[in-house]
């Protein structure tokens, strides 16, 4: 298996250069939100481990919320965000990325700040690396390449059932299975489709999981002790804050919003970047900890493939602080359009969107963590969009391919390697055709 | 808990008028807002009291957010109806999310593109015999100086019917009126009782909560209205009002039974069939899947014969298709994908261990989106089997004018246009927006939106494809449907 993993690169923007970077970054797409995969600048369709990728200016027009806890505003440097989730390990990622698109990346950083002609790219970037508290990963081991022969498959598939209704009509479903398989083993022979088989995992990375796997519920143990002392203390202090802590849930900007609208729904997933202060002092800091690494563990280890609870519409997506312990953004990729993403989010996982979210300043009003919160519809979701920052540049390699789409060619796939099948098996196989 | 007021509401939130077979929908413009003011105070504007005999006019009016500024409403408390009613339907990206692209796109509307959205919308409602003289008496000479007309649109009676040939106007939510509802935070079975601020705004909905509307300080032009029931002390302006809908949807006829013909080798039968599978229902209004014994909440006596059925039965889509229009628009779910599972199973399912068949839970619940239909047909009446013939030179075109109240444009009208009409990947189909109303345009990686799947039970189903456009957007825009105490702060705004 090949794992998926990251990288964020974060930077302060040289206040100058503002506007030429943005020129830049626009110079990558054909229209807004419309990335073109080979431009000059960066060319991601030439990197076939990419998965997702975009560039954000963190342009968070809500950091004067502190006041609301009697606190100054911050001036915070305007940052430049450049992500993307992919196959295999990050230094190879970055060499390809570097030989490749060395120049691009470096005419974009250089409206950075500490990017001068000498500096050595890779380092600057390594420099720069904002990593992720928590990260999901919708299918843990599919690889671009796996998806993209996948699809192929799907749809050589429905091609030959179109071609070949006549002769599979009527078939009981273990013979089409049969039929099907036979069909596809010749094409593959032929060397029309090709299925490539699951690369090695490799052993450090087989490794360092195993002791993630153990050692975070270990580490839970160990502290339990002390755990069950501050527990009460805890409490208490966070169910006073929720009680007390203010809600800020305006109604977004009409500008701000259509901005962001004009970003959306060219292809059937969308990017989401939302961005915002943490509410002040430890308890909420500690919340916020425990609640992502919690949701990074579940995510790795306990979630089944394809699923975020029961959401089933999000590609990958993380949650980082930016730059200090001071304010965080959540950055994903799901399926549909943002006002059905938000209503999933909360008639689906309420309880997640709380835990992770409610240490942000001004989330509407949360009971015991978990509850509420969110329920409270129009303010959640004008909270949420307040938050939520344009990308101006988004990359996906599978233009076209909703989660949902992958996971029915990779079962579809799966069912075509049994050699034969139940007929309740195969029922549920040829459904998804 | 408050009792609702219909001597406050427009006629068309409880009515559809189903007995005054006559209508006209006038769309203008004010020319000028004395007069538009003048004629508001005078028209006969009908409410939702139930009357005994029946009226034989009605009138309802509703207007848009450009209307409002026409009025001389202030922009500040414009700002406060939502996103969706300020920006208007004809939006770029608003069009893009609701599928109104290539042939549908506002551009080519002939009417409310943008820039020229409606300022009114004035609604017409008679028994044929009175129809004319209603019309004429109310566009008096107050009417004519007020407004402009942009169109106005005639609608047919079909006896019940769309143009395509399918009996319409069978399934409407029943709106809790009496607001007895106590919400659960969750529901573990479909109901068709929905919370009355789902369709009226300043009343709790399906969340408990009330929507944003505009609240205004209690000063003498607010006298009239009703205190903010979350916040006595201010005014709210929105109360016993709602948002309007509007679509003109010209039907394909000929081109759609053409279809289905071809692709029923001939048979007429055959091709009604198919249609009956696209629709989700038969011509007559049948459902597809039986009806079940146990009685569903909110059920119309009446209509159970047609209503009371659930797609539970039919996981697969074997019966009726999930692609198909009415399951589409009304997967009658609820917010579990199992029928009233225990505390822990509850618990279980949310962290992502419920069912895991590929079909499982993947429709979003549906009572956040519901949405009460009071469209009327337009166009005259053709039969299946003379819509096989060529049509006339100039034919008169056919359609719909959709119109649907609800409280919050975006989470039910936009969401059901977006999500689960226009969607190529409702509900684990690929490749197909609503067999009736999908635009059938490529989308990045999906070149071919146009196929229609017919699930087979454990056997391959079939696959159609090539699906024409059927139906075509020729207008459109959001409303705000006053109360009558709106109405009067309105005629009499600075
Ligand atoms: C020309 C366009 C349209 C045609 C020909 C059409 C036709 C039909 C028909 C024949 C039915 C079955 C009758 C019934 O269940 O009451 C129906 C139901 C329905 N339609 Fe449409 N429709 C059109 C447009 C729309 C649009 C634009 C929407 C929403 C955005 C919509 C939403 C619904 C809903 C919610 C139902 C009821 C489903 C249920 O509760 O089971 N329709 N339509």
């Amino acid at each position: 298996m090949t794992p998926q993993s990251n990288f964020m690169v974060l930077a302060p923007i040289i206040p100058e250069r503002e506007a030429e970077l943005r020129e830049l970054l626009d110079s990558m797409n054909r229209g807004p939100g419309q990335v073109d995969p080979n431009n000059s600048l960066l060319p991601f369709a030439e990197f076939e481990t990419l998965h997702f990728a975009r560039f954000v200016i963190l342009d968070d027009k809500t950091t004067e919320d502190v006041r609301v806890y009697g606190l100054a505003p911050r001036s915070y440097p305007l940052y430049l965000a450049f992500l993307g989730d992919f196959d295999g390990d990050v230094n190879g990622f970055l060499g390809k990325l570097i030989k490749r698109a060395g120049k691009g990346l470096g005419k974009i950083f250089s409206c950075c700040q500490g990017f001068l002609p000498d500096t050595d790219l890779l380092d600057w970037m390594k420099q720069h690396e904002a990593p992720a508290i928590a990260v999901y990963v919708n299918w843990r081991g599919r690889t671009v390449r796996q998806i993209r022969e996948e699809a192929a498959l799907y749809d050589a598939l429905l091609s030959h059932i179109q071609k070949q209704a006549a002769s599979l009509e009527g078939l009981e479903p273990q013979e089409l299975h049969a039929k099907l398989r036979a069909f596809v083993n010749a094409e593959q022979s032929a060397g029309r489709l090709k299925l490539s088989k699951e690369g090695p995992t490799p052993i450090g990375w087989q490794i360092r999981n195993l002791a993630h796997m153990i050692g975070f519920p270990l580490a839970g143990l160990l502290l339990s002790p002390l755990l069950l002392v501050i527990a009460p203390f805890y409490i208490i202090a966070l169910r006073r804050l929720e009680k007390s802590d203010p809600v800020v849930c305006p109604v977004a900007d009409q500008k701000h919003s259509e901005n962001l609208s004009s970003f959306e729904d060219y292809d059937v997933t969308n990017q989401f970047s939302a961005m915002g202060s943490l509410k002040p002092g430890l308890v909420r800091l500690l919340t916020t900890t425990l609640v992502l690494k919690t949701v990074n563990y579940g995510a790795r280890h306990i979630t089944r493939p394809g699923r975020l609870g029961r959401i089933r519409s999000i590609h990958f997506a993380r949650w980082v602080f930016v730059a200090g312990r001071e304010r965080m953004i959540f950055c994903s990729n799901y399926d549909g359009s943002v006002e059905s993403y938000m209503d999933d989010f909360i008639n689906k996982t309420g309880f997640g969107l709380n835990a992770s979210f409610s240490n942000g300043i001004g989330y509407p009003r949360t009971n015991w963590l978990v509850r509420d919160g969110c329920l409270d519809e129009r303010n959640y979701k004008e909270y949420l969009r307040r938050h939520t920052l344009p990308s101006q540049v988004w990359y996906k390699a599978y233009p076209g391919l909703s989660a949902v789409d992958l996971e029915r060619n990779t079962r579809i796939r799966r069912g075509l390697e049994m050699s034969s099948m139940t007929n309740e098996q195969a029922r549920e196989w040829v459904a998804l055709l | 808990m408050s009792e609702v007021d219909y001597a406050d509401m427009q006629g068309l939130v409880r009515f559809g008028y189903g007995q005054m077979t006559s209508a006209l929908y006038a769309l203008v413009r004010v020319k000028n807002s004395d007069a538009a003011k003048r004629w508001l105070r005078s028209a006969p504007v009908t409410t939702a009291v139930a009357q005994k005999p029946p009226p034989k006019t009605a009138m309802n009016v509703a207007f848009s957010a450009p209307g409002l500024r026409a009025l001389g409403v202030p922009e500040s408390i414009i700002a406060g109806f939502s996103h969706e009613f300020w920006a208007g339907m004809s939006q770029e990206s608003r069009a893009r999310q609701l599928g109104d692209v290539g042939q549908n796109a506002p551009p080519n509307w002939t009417w409310g593109s943008y820039g020229h959205e409606p300022h009114a919308l004035v609604m017409f409602f008679a028994e044929p015999d009175q129809f004319d003289s209603f019309v004429q008496n109310s566009r008096d000479q107050n009417w004519s100086n007020a407004f402009e007309e942009i169109i106005s649109l005639g609608t047919s009676n079909l006896d019940g019917d769309e143009p395509f040939g399918f009996a319409d106007g069978i399934s409407q939510p029943q709106i809790d009126w009496e607001q007895r509802l106590e919400r659960p935070t969750t529901q573990s079975e479909y109901t068709n009782v929905v919370a009355l601020g789902e369709f009226l705004l300043g009343y709790r909905n399906e969340y408990g909560k009330i929507t944003d509307r505009p609240l205004l300080d209690a000063d003498a032009a607010t006298a009239g209205l009703l205190n903010a029931e979350d916040m006595p002390a201010k005014k709210d302006l929105a109360r016993n009002g709602t948002y309007l809908v509007m679509r003109q949807l010209e039907q394909d006829v000929r081109g759609f039974w053409k279809f289905l013909h071809e692709e029923a080798a001939g048979n007429l039968a055959d091709a009604a069939q198919l249609g009956a599978k696209m629709v989700g229902r038969t011509r007559a209004g049948d459902p597809l899947v039986s009806i079940q014994a146990q009685p569903i909440p909110g059920t119309d006596p009446r209509t159970v014969t047609q209503n009371q059925f659930t797609y539970a039965s039919d996981p697969a889509g074997a019966r009726c298709p999930f692609g198909a229009h009415v399951r589409r628009t009304n997967p009658r779910n609820s917010d579990f994908p199992e029928h009233r599972p225990s505390t822990l199973r509850k618990l279980i399912i949310m962290l992502g261990f419920g069912p895991k068949g590929f079909y499982d839970d993947l429709t979003s619940s549906v009572r956040f989106h519901r949405i009460l239909r009071r469209g009327r047909e337009y166009g005259s009446e053709l039969l299946p089997e003379h819509a096989l013939q060529p049509g006339p030179p100039n034919e008169p075109a056919r359609g719909l004018h959709f119109i649907c109240l609800n409280a919050n444009i975006s989470r039910q009208f936009e969401f059901l246009q977006n999500a689960w009409i226009a969607n190529t990947k409702f509900s684990g189909v690929s490749g197909e927006s609503d067999p009736l109303l999908g635009n059938r345009e490529s989308i990045p990686g999906c070149p071919v939106t146009g196929n229609f799947r017919i699930p087979g039970d454990g056997a391959l189903g079939r696959r159609i494809s090539g699906l024409p456009q059927f139906v075509t957007v020729r207008g459109g825009a959001y409303f705000f449907l006053p109360s009558l105490r709106a109405l009067r702060y309105f005629a009499g705004a600075a």
